[in-house]
């Protein structure tokens, strides 16, 4: 399993943030709201099945956050921290590698 | 199997965290958008970076841009409802004179472009500045609470056009802004629809690539303020191509004569003459569109209000040389 590119970008975020006003505001760090873990309102999750999937990148075109990236092999792995749950991606697989299930908390 | 390569490229642009609701069609949009963009910069200049940002108020900088954090991975620029096509002007003229080669995309939102910055937009377009402009229609003011703009089409509920007894809700057609911005003969300009990503991604290379100011309009869906569900945003795109009330088009050079139109898909008949659709037989109907949102809802109690519906598609579709057919439900 790849390790998701956006956990990299915490660190760069976590490592540069300052609290100081910048002038004019300006926000300097790129990418930043990576920290802002959205996966808190998910109500239903998608559940992947890899045998099932034929590698047609719908998930990943149409994922709005995005939480989808891609492996080594170009499946698609879903980052639950940011992933609302919308369910765009379950709706538009093909193959109904995805589904969704209610999250237990 | 054989292992396809992604579509797309795999750079983000647009990074998660940001603040839109679940099942947002427009984050969907900037998010093709930046990535289709970024694909044209590389193969025109050799530089996929080499390209900037400047956005209108609206839901999309509103949610992509709460401070101190931004989900923005390229320069980009929050300037006020009105001037986003000013602003990226003023971009791009600067770039010019530091010989920096690139291109600027400006967003608006549909209020942005069709109400507030409709005068930036067209002196953007008539100085022929290098930019191309985005606007994501999701066809009301959704950041402020759903208000009816002049994008928003006929029959609609907005919290400004409240259907009731003696009303069916927002009573005016919808403001084609693809249309007004051709007219001012620009290079490039398109009508797209999350709907069709790869057709959207298509369109946004090219008008990232000509030279001189392009437009790209782009439908999409917005669960909360159109009630709908949130897992069928990207079909309920779908379905506005697949029942006729989404055209999608290309006009270049402000030809009229010459509009190269989308065969809608959907098992609509396409029929042509000479390359160019003159008649879409649709087999859809709009029924099919409308009753999966809730702010259609009333129409289903006045039909009269969707055959009037049917009619603007019609004069719709007319403007732009096209006779189509649209069925009833059970047809």
């Amino acid at each position: 399993m790849a390790e998701s590119p956006f956990k990299v970008e915490i660190e760069r975020v976590k490592k540069e943030y300052s609290e100081k006003m910048t002038p004019g505001a300006v926000v300097y760090l790129p990418g930043s709201s990576v920290v802002n873990k959205t996966g808190s309102w998910r109500v239903f999750m998608p559940e992947f099945n890899r045998d099932k999937c034929v590698r047609c990148y719908l998930c990943y075109i149409y994922c709005p956050e995005p939480a989808i990236y891609l492996d080594e092999e170009n499946y698609p792995v879903f980052d639950y921290d940011y992933c609302k749950g919308c369910g765009i991606c379950a709706n538009e697989c093909p193959t109904k590698a995805i589904v969704m299930v209610r999250e237990a908390k | 199997m054989a292992v396809r390569k992604p579509p797309i490229t795999t750079r983000e642009y647009w990074v998660p965290g940001h603040a839109a609701c679940a099942g947002c069609g427009c984050a969907v949009a900037l998010k093709l958008a930046t990535k289709a963009f970024s694909e044209a910069m590389e193969e025109k200049y050799g530089d996929p970076n080499a390209f900037a940002i400047a956005q209108a108020t609206g839901c999309m900088e509103v949610v992509s841009a709460v401070f101190p954090y931004t989900a923005w991975k390229a320069p980009w620029i929050h300037v006020a409802f009105e001037n986003a096509a000013a602003a990226a002007s003023g971009v791009e003229a600067a770039w010019k004179k530091l010989g920096r080669k690139g291109k600027i995309l400006a967003i608006g939102g549909d209020g942005g472009t069709a109400d507030i910055g409709m005068q930036a937009l067209s002196g953007m377009l008539e100085r022929w500045h290098n930019v191309v402009y985005l606007m994501y229609d999701n066809e009301a003011y959704m950041n402020t609470g759903i208000q009816r703009s002049s994008s928003t089409p006929y029959g609609a509920w907005t919290t400004t056009s409240p259907p009731g007894k003696y009303s069916i809700g927002e009573d005016k057609p919808k403001k084609w802004v693809a249309l007004i911005a051709a007219a001012h003969q620009v290079p490039y300009v398109a009508t797209a629809s999350i709907g069709n990503p790869f057709d959207f991604v298509r369109k946004m290379k090219k008008a990232a690539k000509v030279d001189g100011p392009a437009f790209v309009q782009v439908q999409c869906t917005c669960p909360t303020g159109w009630k709908s569900p949130l897992e069928k945003g990207v079909e309920i795109a779908r379905l506005a191509i697949e029942t006729g009330i989404w055209p999608l088009f290309e006009i270049e050079n402000g030809d009229f004569h010459n509009i190269k139109i989308q065969a809608p898909g959907g098992g609509a008949k396409v029929k042509r003459e000479g390359g160019k659709i003159v008649a879409i037989e649709f087999k859809k109907p709009i029924e099919e569109y409308l009753k999966l949102q809730g702010r259609f809802k009333h129409l289903f109690k006045k039909p009269e209000a969707i055959d009037v519906m049917r009619e603007q598609i019609k004069a719709m579709w007319k403007v732009l040389g096209v006779e189509v057919t649209l069925p009833k439900p059970g047809e």
